[in-house]
Formats: C-alpha cells, structure tokens, sequence
C-alpha cells in the first residue's frame, strides 16, 4: 500500500501575497491543511519602547507608522487618550475636520484593501482601477497635511492646520466623480464566476468563535453582530452624523468583501454630511507642544477601517509617556487563522488571510 | 480584597491570587456577561512593581472592566486566561516575551515578538542592549 | 563567466577590437537597463508606495519594470522598508537566491541608517547595506514615487556605464559598511556567495 505523510510547508515572511512579513508553519496532508501556526515579530520595531522617550507631541509621528495604510486612525487613538488624560476638548472644527479625515482614509484603505484582495484572488485589473482612485485622495491629504502616506496630522488639541475651502470644494468633487464608480468595482466582482467559487462559503466565521478571539470591525459585522464603535461610543462627532451600519449574516470571505464595499457607501455619505454642517472658527487650541499630562490611565478605542484601534496610555506627570500600549486588530485576527485555515485547500489560505484586512506593522508594533 | 483603582477610573486592583476565579465568575454570570477581552499587558513600576492589566467588555450588555495586578517585578507569574478568550493566548505571549511574566498552565508559551534565541525582556525599564542608540535630549 | 571576463581582453588587441566591444557593451548594456525585473520585497510602509509607483498613475512598466514573486527570476530587489534582526537573515538569504546581475536598491530612510527607528530601537538593523551592497540609496520616509522612479532611472544610468567583464566594479559593491563582529578582526568585503547568517552574527554596531 502507498502511505502518505504530512509534510511542512513554509510560507515564509517573503510571499507575494503583499499583506506583509507574515509567516505560517502549515502543516499538509496533500493539498489540504492540517495545522497552522502563524509566527510574527518580523517586523517588531519596538515603538511603544520609543514611544516612552519621546515627548507627548514627538510620539505622534512615531504612530504613524503603526498602521500606515490609516495613518490618520493611529495618530487619532494615541491623541483621544492623550486628551482624555489631559481633559483638553478640541474645538468643533477640529473635531468635523478630525472625521472628515478618519473616512477620507477608511475610503482610501478600503480601496487598498480592495486592490490587494483581488491581487491575491489573482485579478490583476481591479488593483489599477482602485489604485487610480486611491491617487485622488492622496492628493486630497496631500493638500491637507503635506504628505502622502504619514500624515502626522491629528495632533493633541485638534489638527497640524485648517482645511480650507478649497479642499472642502475639491472633496466634494472627488465624492462626486467616485461614488457612481463604487458600482463598477463590485460589477468586476460580483457577476464573476471563478471570484464566486472562490469566496462564498469559504472561510466562516461564526459569532461565537468571534466573540471568543476578540474580532472586531467589518469582519464581525459580517458574522451578524452589529459591533461598531462610532455608534457603541461616539468619538468626535458621530453623535450628529447620520450612517448606517452594513451588517452581513453569512460570515464568509464574500460577507466581508460585501461589508467593506458597503462601508465605502456609508462613508460618502458621512463625507457629505461634514460637508453641510462643519461649523467654522478655530481648527486647534494653541497649546505648548512639550506639554504635561497629568498623571493617571486610561484606554480609548475608536474604529479603523480593520476594526477596534485602542492605546493605553500611562502617564506618571512628566512630558513623557510612561507606557504606551496599542491594542490593534490585526494582531487579534492572525490568531484566528490557527483556527480556521485547517481543513483548507491551499489557495483558499490566500482568500481567507487577504478578507481579514491584516497589516503587519500593526501587529508587531 | 478588591478594590477600585484610584489612578485608572474602569480598573479594579484585584489580588493575584484571585485573578483566575474573578474571570471565570465574570465570564460566567448571566449578568455580567463578559465575553470578550480587549487586551491584556504590563506596565513596568521600578523599583518593586510591574502592573498587569487586563480589559474586558461585554457586548450585549455594553459595559467594560479592568482587571489590575500588581506584582513583584523579580519573580511575575500568574495563572493563564487562554481557555476562557482565545485571544489571551498571544497577548500573554507577547507580555512573557516583552515583560518575563510567566503564566502557568499556558498551551504554548514561547517568545512572540523576539526571535527564539533572544536573551532579556525589552519592555522593562532596565532593559539594555547595544543596539539601542539612545536619543539626545 | 570566466569566458566573457576574459574575452574582452584579447578581442581589444586586434584593430577594429575596440569599436567591436563598445558596440557589444552598448548593446548588452541597453538590454540590461531596459528590462529590470524587480522583487516585490514590500516590508513596510514603503511598500505601499512600491505598490503605487507600480501602479496606474506612476507606471513602472514604461520603464520595463515588471514585478516577480520569486528571487530567481528577478534582477533587482527594492529593499522597501525597515529590516529588523529578525528578518535579516531572510533578506540575505533571498540576495544570494537572485541570479547574475543583481542590483539592490534601498528605498527609504529605514534601509539608508535606520530612519525614524535609529534612535531607542532594539531590534532595527539600522541600514540594509550591513548585509548586501546597495547601489542606489532613495530618500524619504517613505519617498514619493517620482523620488523612487528617479532612483530606478539613475540606477539604468549606472548600468550604461558598465564595462563587461568589469561589472563587479561598481561602487556599491565596494563600499560596504565594514562588519564589527565584537571579539573579532574587522572584515571589510562580503564573503563571496554569502553565507547564512544567524541573528547573533548581525554586525549591530555602528
């Protein structure tokens, strides 16, 4: 008789599935996958030990790069806890300019994700197209903070500057010449045979075991739970702005891709509710930038585009963070894939990784 | 003895030695209903402490709490949480490589963020290496 | 290679040798610049903006720029964001997988000194040529993509002025930030074919 034997396959911290330094230890029977073990820390850069020597304001450019695809959600969860410590509150223009940048990237990360998800799929044309869209806000941000990918932008008591009309006015424009195109890049999905195939009933998530790993943002609201924290704890000024939450029961790959195409609607319209009701005055209060927090804890959490973003802020009365602790959704959601890859085929891993919305960076910090 | 925190205003200081029983009863009571833990991590106090912290939340029910512990820098171990939220599993990892805390009856404890033949746990506040160059003033 | 290195050397003796050899060089040189072929080793937020330059509004095919998956096919590898001492090792050892001629670009402050991580960092292998030879450092943090279109543009210069059977005098396998292994003599030129090196090997200092 032939017996067969499992053997280990590497997939190693340099794959071209582009998420990032993510390795996995699979273990095959053939094609299927009997057990995985994910191994991080390939790009462990030690910021929250840089985080502790470096004033409250130098720390912001060191979050950027926590999550770079969301530049703007990681600086704005270190400054709400710096702010909740310090019991400063932004003026209202800050706090619609603070939104209208946190849905500028949630639209701008989306698409990324988007390109990447059907690269990894293996469609190489929705990649181009969200890309070319992506380009335009770029230069939105560009036009608001000065850079394209590390924006630095939300500081402690308010934004790096005001928004001026003309962004307002080109923002509109923007929303404009994109959202009748949002149809288009579900049409390239949606009616395909082979992404069909590939994604439904692949990879499901049920609410228990979400609940029980700690997944949050639109990969369990694609498992039925209605978890989101711009309605569960209003941050800025969600209160006064009117969106719905897309909610999905199915909790596969193509749950997940249809609540984050769903997302990117609900966002313009955000988008556009900022646009009428932005009140004007000043954008930041003028605070010294080595600035003393007094002592104390606190944990803040707001929603980025991948799910629950939390800091941990430690402050012992001094100008330095004390300890500095981000609690971020990709490094809760690798775990998950211990759980689910086994019984897979092996391309059915690079659906099931890419629906997640991991970024490494945010994972080893 | 538990008691409120007077530094954190969600903490409850809670005694080593009760750690494990407090989160199976706020797992388990019908009321409180905590099903989902945020995060779990330390923070380092020289010369004596090394608090570890510990967030839950219940999603039904829509409230929050933080579980403190305040320990002996020299010699941390606590009891595992891995079988009540699957997530504790990789956060008391990263507290064991990042901090030393060792954490009994854990599946699979071994270094996360570190490669596996590091020496030293870099998050603490006497933690020295010849890589780190230190910032100017 | 050892043919080719030698070759040159006796055709230049006959009259017409030289014109022959310029013309050959140009040649080879022009195919060589024309179509590099690049890895796509994205490890951090560089590699987004890799991804944007390779993508619809700065186009990396009009340079003949097309990204591989795998080592062996690739003649240039973009280091694109900060290496740690953990990933070290895997990035030498995807150099030495990468066929004749290579060239390695280093984008970004991270793969430069260190970037933003130089200072309070523990675990930043400050500078990715303490491991492979670099010929083209690109600024930025991360830097635009007409920065890094720049870079690969300067990098065909440099190739055109390639003489064959003296590629490997390029200046950035030269210049190679001399290895400081504590308890042992200075070593100041990669060890042909590379060897695989551990964590602990990593020459950390300086």
């Amino acid at each position: 008789m032939l017996t067969t034997e499992e053997f280990e396959l590497n997939m190693g911290p340099q794959h071209p599935s582009t998420h990032g330094v993510l390795r996995m230890v699979l273990k095959m029977d053939g094609e299927r996958v009997v057990a995985c073990d994910p191994i991080v820390g390939y790009l462990h850069r030690s910021i929250e030990k840089m985080a502790e020597n470096r004033t409250f304001s130098q720390v912001i450019p060191v979050t950027d790069r926590l999550d770079y695809c969301t530049s703007m959600t990681s600086n704005y969860v270190y400054v709400l806890a710096v702010e909740a410590l310090a019991d400063i509150t932004p003026p209202a223009r800050g706090e619609y300019i603070r939104v209208i940048m946190t849905e500028l990237n949630r639209i701008a990360s989306h698409l990324l994700w988007y390109g990447t998800f059907c690269l990894e799929i293996g469609a190489t044309t929705p990649f181009l197209y969200a890309f070319a869209d992506r380009e335009k806000i770029l230069d939105l941000f560009e036009m608001a903070s000065g850079a394209r990918l590390l924006y630095n932008f939300i500081r402690i008591g308010g934004v790096g500057r005001d928004l001026s009309q003309a962004f307002l006015d080109r923002m509109m424009e923007f929303l404009d010449g994109w959202e009748p195109r949002v149809p288009m890049y579900e049409k390239l999905l949606d009616e395909n045979p082979i992404f069909y195939n590939r994604t439904k009933g692949v990879g499901y998530l049920s609410q228990e075991k979400a609940k029980f790993y700690g997944v949050s943002g639109p990969n369990i609201r694609a498992s039925g739970i209605p978890m989101d924290v711009r309605r569960d704890k209003p941050f800025a000024a969600y209160e006064d702005l009117e969106f719905d939450i897309p909610v999905f029961d199915e909790g596969d790959v193509f749950a997940r891709y249809r609540a984050r195409m769903e997302e990117l609607r609900q966002s313009a319209r955000i988008l556009r509710q900022c646009f009428e009701k932005i009140p004007g005055g000043p954008a930041t209060l003028p605070l010294n930038y080595r600035i003393k927090i007094p002592e104390g804890e606190t944990y803040q959490h707001i929603e980025s585009p991948r799910g629950d973003i939390g800091c941990y802020l430690v402050s012992k009365g001094g100008d330095m963070p004390w300890r500095c602790k981000f609690r971020t959704p990709s490094f809760v959601h690798i775990q998950i894939f211990r759980d689910l890859l086994p019984g897979v085929l092996i391309p059915d891993i690079m659906a099931i990784c890419a629906s997640f919305d991991i970024v490494l960076p945010e994972t080893d910090r | 003895m538990i008691v409120e925190d007077l530094s954190n205003a969600d903490c409850l200081v809670v005694p080593k030695e009760i750690y494990r029983q407090v989160a199976e009863f706020l797992k388990a009571d019908a009321e409180l209903d905590f099903d989902y833990l945020e995060f779990q991590t330390c923070a380092d106090h020289p010369p004596e402490n090394l608090n570890f912290v510990a967030y839950l939340r219940s999603l039904g029910k829509g409230h929050r709490v933080g579980l403190k512990i305040v320990m002996d820098r020299r010699h941390p171990a606590l009891p595992t949480l891995a079988d009540l939220w699957a997530n504790a599993d990789w956060n008391e990892r990263e507290v064991f490589d990042l901090f030393g805390v060792v954490f009994h009856n854990h599946p699979d404890l071994r270094r996360l963020m570190m490669p596996e033949d590091w020496i030293g746990h870099p998050l603490r506040k006497d933690y020295l290496h010849p890589n780190v160059v230190k910032r100017p003033d | 290679m050892g043919i080719i290195d030698g070759l040159p050397a006796h055709i230049e003796k006959f009259p017409g040798g030289g014109l022959l050899m310029t013309g050959v060089n140009y040649i080879l040189n022009e195919a060589k610049a024309s179509s590099m072929w690049y890895m796509l080793f994205g490890l951090a937020c560089c590699a987004i903006e890799l991804m944007a330059t390779g993508a619809s509004r700065y186009d990396f095919d009009r340079l003949g720029m097309i990204f591989r998956a795998t080592p062996r096919q690739t003649d240039l590898m973009i280091v694109a964001g900060t290496l740690t001492l953990k990933m070290a090792p895997r990035v030498k050892l995807l150099y030495d997988q990468m066929p004749e001629p290579k060239y390695v670009i280093a984008m970004g402050g991270c793969t430069i000194h260190g970037g933003p991580f130089y200072h309070d960092s523990y675990s930043v292998l400050k500078g990715v040529d303490k491991i492979i030879p670099v010929d083209i450092h690109v600024a930025g943090c991360p830097p635009r993509p007409e920065a890094l279109m720049n870079g690969c543009i300067q990098l065909q210069n440099l190739i055109r002025t390639e003489r064959l059977g003296h590629e490997r005098d390029r200046p950035g396998l030269r210049i190679i930030t001399p290895r400081q292994i504590p308890g042992q003599p200075p070593v100041n030129s990669l060890a042909p074919g590379g060897a695989l090196i551990r964590p602990n090997e990593i020459p950390i200092l300086g």
